[in-house]
């Protein structure tokens, strides 16, 4: 299904959407049901709650039964979005992630939410930046939307998909993306920005910045192709390929570099074209600092990416 | 059917799945019989006399369901469900061989009739918990069983469990507790200590009542009664090993496997 261009410039928290998406479809579907470990307001499903009182599923302070409810109520025939801060979602609870939803191949949503660095200050342990390289090997889809209409679409899509999903959203505001003509296509890249000279592949709250990079780096007469990389499992294998042919290639991610999108990119690459990869994201767990200062010391910025764009064409053969 | 009838062929069936179970082990060098044999006649007990369901069709949405959280019990599981119509008996020596179906821990995916998959203690009760909640937010009528081992209960995630269920009255759910006192290498008691296991249940919310694990009209009585107000804990009292004399509360069958000797040993005393 096309949609028109946003036509929105403001910036967004993605969370909005998330909910009255979700809203939408349990009033459609009644098999839907929300799971929180106490994080109804930090999920902003307040709401969902008044309207459905009996379906928002609050276990309380504790993942792993959180996880675990969510599998069982899969049994029990009903599509349960189990929403929870990513970085208590995937990683207190990975091993029920592993074992009852992925290798049982449950339908159930798991929905991160707060994830990469969006937590700030409060430091590495609200960080969710390693839950890509955690996630990525097992049997999840995984999606990470760049703004307010793909979170919907992406909600929409996960809802009617019979099989795991794990949804990364964000609450840092992101602007709409400037593609006309978008259709939502899981496991698909978009072309937001084209050029041979080289591809950066970003994803979720990057995408806008790595277009603005793209922007930049066109006045200096460099034609970037930028793709929104929105699955981060299973792989865009046709647009890695055609990634490679560009000879550099830039990620960018609000994430760990290993393991993560960048970790794949390079992984693909390796085996089937080596070029060189320039990864932007984060080295480890990171340094007290509020969100947009964290991205602009780590070059999440469309200078720092443009600066990245410099450094693979230098390498580039 | 008579009750004295349902005993007879819960002790019928019983005996069939020890003797399986055990052929299994053997023949694959591979296994828990320990715990297999503690756990039997819960099986036996829920497969025919209290669980309502149907091999021919394994999703059925009322059927009630059993969970084996103590999943490295797998002799047992399906010993059990080839026992109940699931899947045929040529199937059971393949066991744990390269490829087959029946996979050391139980995967839902692979055969029928099981509801999640297993192996990592302290997994199934909380799905237990979910399947619960479904039931109870659609009015089904079906109930969920869910067996775990004793020392399985040092696990957190099932108080987690607890407090959830205690906290909806998961009316719909009875947690049966193999309590054969061993875990792998030593007593539980001597390990983490549980006791009093039954207080701690009865904190949570929790109707309790203790069992003799391998008397079978205690066993059905107590399973087959009507939900109450509240979740049921069923301890039941085991012994690991249980009808083999060699096997009988020595922990070092919880993953020990027989010689040719030794199975048939066993055999001539599973009759």
């Amino acid at each position: 299904m096309a949609h028109a261009a946003p036509t929105a410039t403001g910036f967004q928290d993605c969370r909005n959407i998330w909910v009255s998406t979700l809203e939408q479809l349990a009033e459609a579907d009644p098999r839907i049901v929300a799971v929180v470990n106490d994080s109804v307001g930090s999920s902003k499903l307040n709401s969902f709650q008044k309207k459905f009182p009996d379906r928002l599923v609050n276990v309380g302070i504790a993942e792993q039964v959180m996880i675990g409810v969510g599998a069982g109520l899969a049994n029990g025939g009903r599509i349960p979005f189990v929403s929870a801060a990513s970085c208590f979602l995937t990683g207190r609870a990975l091993e029920q992630v592993k074992a009852d939803i992925a290798y049982a191949n449950f339908n159930v949503k798991l929905v991160g939410q707060s994830s990469g660095v969006a937590y700030g200050e409060l430091g590495a342990t609200h960080h969710s930046i390693e839950d890509f390289a955690w996630l990525r090997p097992l049997n999840l889809t995984v999606i990470v939307p760049a703004d307010a209409w793909e979170t919907a679409e992406a909600v929409k899509w996960a809802a009617q998909h019979d099989g795991p999903v794990y949804l990364r959203l964000s609450r840092m505001p992101v602007p709409d993306l400037d593609v006309p003509k978008r259709v939502f296509r899981p496991g698909k890249a978009e072309t937001v920005r084209d050029g041979r000279d080289l591809t950066i592949i970003a994803c979720g709250t990057t995408v806008h910045l790595a277009a603005r990079a793209a922007d930049r780096l066109a006045v200096e007469g460099i034609a970037c192709r930028v793709l929104n990389f929105a699955t981060i499992n299973p792989l865009d294998e046709e647009a890695l390929h055609q990634a490679a042919a560009t000879g550099a290639i830039v990620t960018v991610e609000e994430a760990n570099i290993h393991g993560g999108l960048g970790g794949a990119v390079a992984e693909f690459t390796a085996s089937h074209r080596p070029v060189p990869v320039e990864r932007v994201g984060f080295p480890g767990f990171l340094p007290t600092g509020p969100v947009d200062w964290l991205f602009r010391e780590y070059g999440l910025t469309p200078e720092g990416i443009a600066a990245a764009a410099h450094r693979a064409l230098g390498r580039k053969g | 059917m008579l009750t004295n009838d349902k005993l007879s062929l819960i002790r019928d069936k019983a005996l069939w799945m020890r003797r399986t179970a055990f052929t299994m082990v053997h023949r694959a060098q591979l296994g828990h019989p320990g715990g297999d044999f503690s756990a039997m006649d819960i099986l036996a007990t829920l497969y025919f006399g209290v669980l309502n369901y149907d091999p021919k069709r394994p999703d059925w949405a009322d059927r009630d369901r059993f969970v084996m959280s103590k999943g490295h019990a797998t002799g047992a599981l399906y010993a059990t469900l080839c026992a109940a119509g699931y899947f045929p008996e040529d199937w059971l020596p393949t066991y744990m061989q390269p490829k087959s179906l029946l996979n050391g821990h139980p995967n839902r995916n692979y055969l029928p009739g099981i509801e999640t998959n297993t192996g990592p203690l302290g997994h199934g009760f909380p799905v237990a918990t979910g399947i619960a909640i479904a039931g109870q937010l659609t009015g089904a009528s079906y109930r969920t069983f869910v067996l775990t081992g004793d020392g399985e209960q040092q696990e957190g995630s099932n108080w987690e469990a607890a407090m959830v269920c205690g906290h909806r009255k998961l009316a719909n759910l009875t947690l049966i507790i193999d309590r054969n006192r061993l875990q792998q290498g030593a007593g539980t008691e001597e390990t983490s200590g549980l006791d009093p296991l039954d207080d701690k249940y009865r904190a949570f919310g929790f109707d309790v009542h203790e069992v003799d694990g391998h008397d079978h009209a205690a066993l059905l009585s107590l399973l087959s009664a009507a939900p109450g107000d509240r979740p049921r804990c069923v301890i039941a009292n085991t012994t690991k090993g249980k009808g083999v004399s060699f096997m009988e509360n020595v922990a070092s069958w919880h993953h020990g496997v027989p010689n040719d000797a030794q199975y048939a040993q066993a055999m001539k005393e599973l009759v």
